[in-house]
């Protein structure tokens, strides 16, 4: 979620096989750099090999161009790498098994110009009701807000 | 229906695997090893296909002998999961290895580990961990009686219960365990759980 000076990213934090849960304390949120953060979900090994492509594609820029990479040309080196259509969003973006819920939650609940706190409270909202409903996501919340300075919180919900 | 499962104490790791080698209804034999010694404080247990199974443990194990050859000292559990689930991942969209792999390891200022490792290439730093259809019933034997620095003892104790659990609950369970541990004295032996003993070959 993003208002005019900060935004908000969330993931859920189990590992699972099919049905079968691993870990629940998985961590798919990346930072690249202070003020860009990243969040993966699918195929775990993907989710770590992807991550370790983009921050080795980001060290190189770093070293050429001696400052970190805009957000919005971050965007396209991850189009880039996985070949798909650019969709920059202006109020959310949403993906993972209980992405069809989190559409739902985020339409309904989001509104444009929150303060950090009120836009804390929203993203936890959605994010804990949707995949409070999904059999494979959960096992709690990991958000972040970046007004001027990046606060992590974790969330507790079901933990089944 | 190959169980192997792990798990971290107080200043050690476990790791327990079967020790049957099957092939379709056949056992060929019943005292397998399929937990390695990778170096004085690391052990890796694999299961997953026969011959990937030991082909790619052996390459690892290579692997990190030759790192501490080339550079004096060994390599942390760390970066050992982190190689192996880098050479996993390297082949997996070409020619994947199906080997599923709990990798223990002791370091001196950090203490023992347990790294969960798939045949996919998932990698994840863990308290307990198993693979198999043992694992129904092993993960959730360690859920309920697992709490984080358990004495040998009692580490030993929670791993019986999971033997006993996987030999009368699985359909073909595998009769054999052995079980190893790492920690600040090295990588050894613990014990093995035999029910059948393989027979020696009679005399004509």
């Amino acid at each position: 979620m993003v208002r005019k000076t900060c935004f908000a990213i969330a993931s859920d934090r189990r590992l699972g096989v099919n049905l079968q849960t691993i870990a629940t304390d998985f961590e798919r949120i990346f930072k690249i750099h202070d003020k860009l953060y990243i969040g993966l979900s699918g195929l775990a090994t993907d989710v770590h090999t992807l991550y370790q492509r983009l921050i080795f594609r980001h060290k190189l820029y770093q070293l050429r161009e001696e400052r970190d990479m805009k957000p919005r040309t971050f965007a396209s080196l991850v189009s880039a790498l996985l070949y798909e259509k650019r969709e920059l969003a202006k109020d959310f973006v949403v993906s993972g098994t209980a992405s069809e819920s989190l559409y739902g939650a985020c339409e309904s609940m989001y509104k444009p110009n929150m303060e950090p706190e009120e836009l804390f409270e929203t993203i936890s909202q959605a994010l804990l009701s949707s995949v409070d409903r999904d059999c494979l996501s959960g096992w709690g919340g990991h958000v972040l807000v970046t007004p001027t300075e990046v606060q992590e919180r974790t969330l507790k919900g079901r933990m089944d | 229906m190959e169980c192997v499962f792990g798990l971290v104490g107080d200043g050690f790791a476990l790791v327990a695997a079967d020790t049957s080698a099957v092939h379709s209804i056949l056992v060929h034999k019943s005292n397998e090893d399929k937990v390695m010694i990778l170096d004085s404080h690391k052990l890796l247990g694999a299961s997953g296909e026969a011959g990937d199974r030991v082909q790619f443990t052996e390459y690892i194990q290579k692997n990190v002998h030759l790192y501490e050859f080339r550079n004096g000292i060994p390599l942390t559990t760390a970066a050992t999961a982190n190689f192996t689930r880098g050479e996993l991942a390297l082949a997996l969209r070409k020619n994947p290895y199906f080997v599923n792999i709990l990798l223990a390891g002791y370091d001196k200022n950090i203490g023992p580990s347990l790294y969960y490792i798939d045949y996919i290439a998932t990698l994840h730093k863990v308290d307990k961990g198993a693979f198999g259809y043992g694992s129904y019933f092993t993960l959730s034997m360690m859920d309920r009686h697992y709490k984080s620095g358990m004495s040998l003892e009692e580490a030993i104790d929670l791993v019986d219960k999971c033997i006993i659990e996987i030999r009368s609950r699985l359909v073909v369970a595998p009769p054999n365990f052995v079980i190893k541990i790492v920690d600040k004295d090295g990588a050894r032996e613990y014990a093995w759980r035999e029910s059948i003993k393989d027979a020696g070959v009679s005399a004509a």
